[in-house]
């Protein structure tokens, strides 16, 4: 069955693209990009996650048939989406690394996407091309979850870290954030900007100039009147603002220039003692995984936030496993299977 | 001297005038010319006052709609067009860039999943500048465009 959908606001769209789609009933349930979905939607997700935190064990998801589809090896993103799955009841059928899938042999990703709907309720992909995911929402007959495609999009991973600052700060809306590192390819801090416009924020961006925000997120911001500062220094007095310090890693293949790697790769780093300054409700979070941009004494912090944040992931996930199968919130707070 | 007609007067059909000669080849792909079966008149390299060399195509007994015309704004973006009846100019049209482009740009990202799978592209106009690839989200300028090579 095919609807046709128009959108009431394009502002909701990232670049003032005018969409006027034919969308599918699977499309719609399927999540591809953050920016697909609305203040609403991102509230609701939310406190379906606050359920799955509450009481993550359940037979929801009983007799669904839920399939990882890892194109590219995620070891980290796939257990995560596996131990929602499991830990909601479903069963779960994938593979973890692309050698075992046929597509070296020459089938379309259509092909894997049409097979493998036949045996599966739900498809979870990632996949290295970008817009693998869209492609796939459109042809597949069952609802596809974006676990990343490529540079592009990777919206579990933003609704996760949606879920931690709300769970942290008590609300979304009018907070400081402050991104750190690499925002020239960081695909999660671009996704931030996509997802948080709808809450008022202010942004710094604190990044070496070669890796510095890309000026079409600097002009989607200036579009939505999102507020945002830009440094290149990183001290205690800068952060001093921060409601949320989102820290990314600077990596020496990013940088065209070595020289300039060498003279910047330390600048980067957090140290316990710039958060002298901080906020008490300020809070560091990491996508993980780190490797030395936040300095191993700040791990037990009480500003550290990190793995409280990939824990989240799990709720954050059960919940869009459930949203993309048609449950609602209200079915979940009324659920009785909970172990 | 007297100016000569070079190319010959239609009766019902189609005329695209005044195409830079450079895009010439470019619209005759995109309209599929080699395809069709009435006559098709192109006149390439002609004088012009405005852009030095232009180029014409008249195509008898053929009219385009409007989303067919549209694409040739992708192109060239000020053309205008004459429809033809009973020799006389029917009507002038000149063709405005789509808000959406099927199957007909290709996208510049090489990661993109237009350019590893076997279907069509598709984008969005931005403020009738720039195109996004709703697959990936690849902003590209209308001076850069790629058109998709057909099979
Ligand atoms: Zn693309």
């Amino acid at each position: 069955m095919r609807a046709t959908i128009v959108y009431p606001s394009k502002k909701k769209y990232l670049w003032h693209a005018k969409i006027i789609m034919n969308l599918s009933d699977m499309e719609k349930r399927s999540l591809v990009t953050i920016a697909d979905h609305s203040r609403e939607k991102i509230e609701y997700l939310i406190q379906m996650a606050q359920e799955f935190e509450k009481h993550p064990n359940r037979h929801l998801l009983e007799g669904k048939v839920v399939a990882t589809l890892f194109f590219e090896p995620s070891t980290r993103t796939r257990l995560s989406f596996e131990t929602a799955a499991n830990r909601l009841g479903a069963r779960v059928i994938g593979f973890a690394d692309p050698k075992v899938t046929s597509g070296t042999k020459g089938e379309t990703l259509k092909d894997t996407i049409m097979m493998v709907s036949n045996y599966a309720d739900i498809i979870v992909m990632r996949h290295y091309l970008e817009g693998a995911a869209r492609y796939a929402s459109e042809i597949a007959p069952v609802p596809i979850v974006n676990a990343g495609d490529g540079a592009n999009q990777h919206p579990s991973q933003t609704m996760l870290d949606l879920y931690t600052i709300y769970q942290t700060q008590g609300t979304l809306d009018n907070l400081d954030i402050f991104l750190v590192g690499d925002l020239k390819y960081g695909r999660t801090v671009h996704s931030m900007l996509n997802a948080m416009y709808h809450f008022n924020p202010t942004f710094h961006f604190i990044a070496p100039e070669e890796l510095a925000m890309p000026e079409m997120y600097k002009q989607f911001c200036r579009q939505h009147g999102i507020r945002y500062v830009e440094h290149t220094d990183f001290n205690a007095d800068v952060i001093s603002g921060a409601d949320i310090l989102y820290m990314t890693r600077v990596q020496r293949e990013r940088f065209t220039d070595l020289m300039e790697y060498e003279r910047v790769k330390d600048r980067y780093l957090l140290k316990l003692d710039m958060l002298s300054k901080a906020r008490p409700n300020m809070k560091i979070l990491h996508p993980l995984p780190r490797v030395n941009e936040i300095e191993y004494s700040i791990d037990d912090n009480p500003h550290a936030y990190y793995f409280e944040q990939a824990r989240n992931g799990l709720y954050a996930r059960q919940a869009l496993l459930c949203d993309a199968l048609g449950i609602t919130l209200d079915e979940v707070r009324k659920d009785k299977s909970i172990i | 001297m007297k100016k000569q007609l070079l190319v010959a007067a239609i009766e019902n059909g189609t005329v695209i005038d005044h195409i830079p000669s450079e895009k010439l080849f470019a619209v005759v792909n995109l309209l599929h010319l080699d395809q069709m079966t009435s006559a098709v008149t192109i006149g390439y390299n002609l004088e012009s006052q405005e852009l030095g060399k232009k180029s014409i195509i008249k195509m008898a007994d053929k009219f385009f709609t409007d989303e067919e015309l549209n694409q040739l704004a992708v192109i060239c973006p000020n053309l205008t067009l004459c429809i033809i009846r009973d020799y006389e100019i029917a009507e002038k049209r000149t063709v405005t860039l789509p808000d959406e482009l099927r199957g007909i740009v290709r996208c510049t990202n090489p990661k993109c999943i237009t350019n590893n799978e076997p279907m069509h592209t598709h984008f969005h106009t931005i403020e009738g500048q720039r195109l996004r690839c709703h697959y990936c989200n690849t902003v590209i300028s209308l001076d850069d465009v790629r058109l998709v090579e057909k099979a």
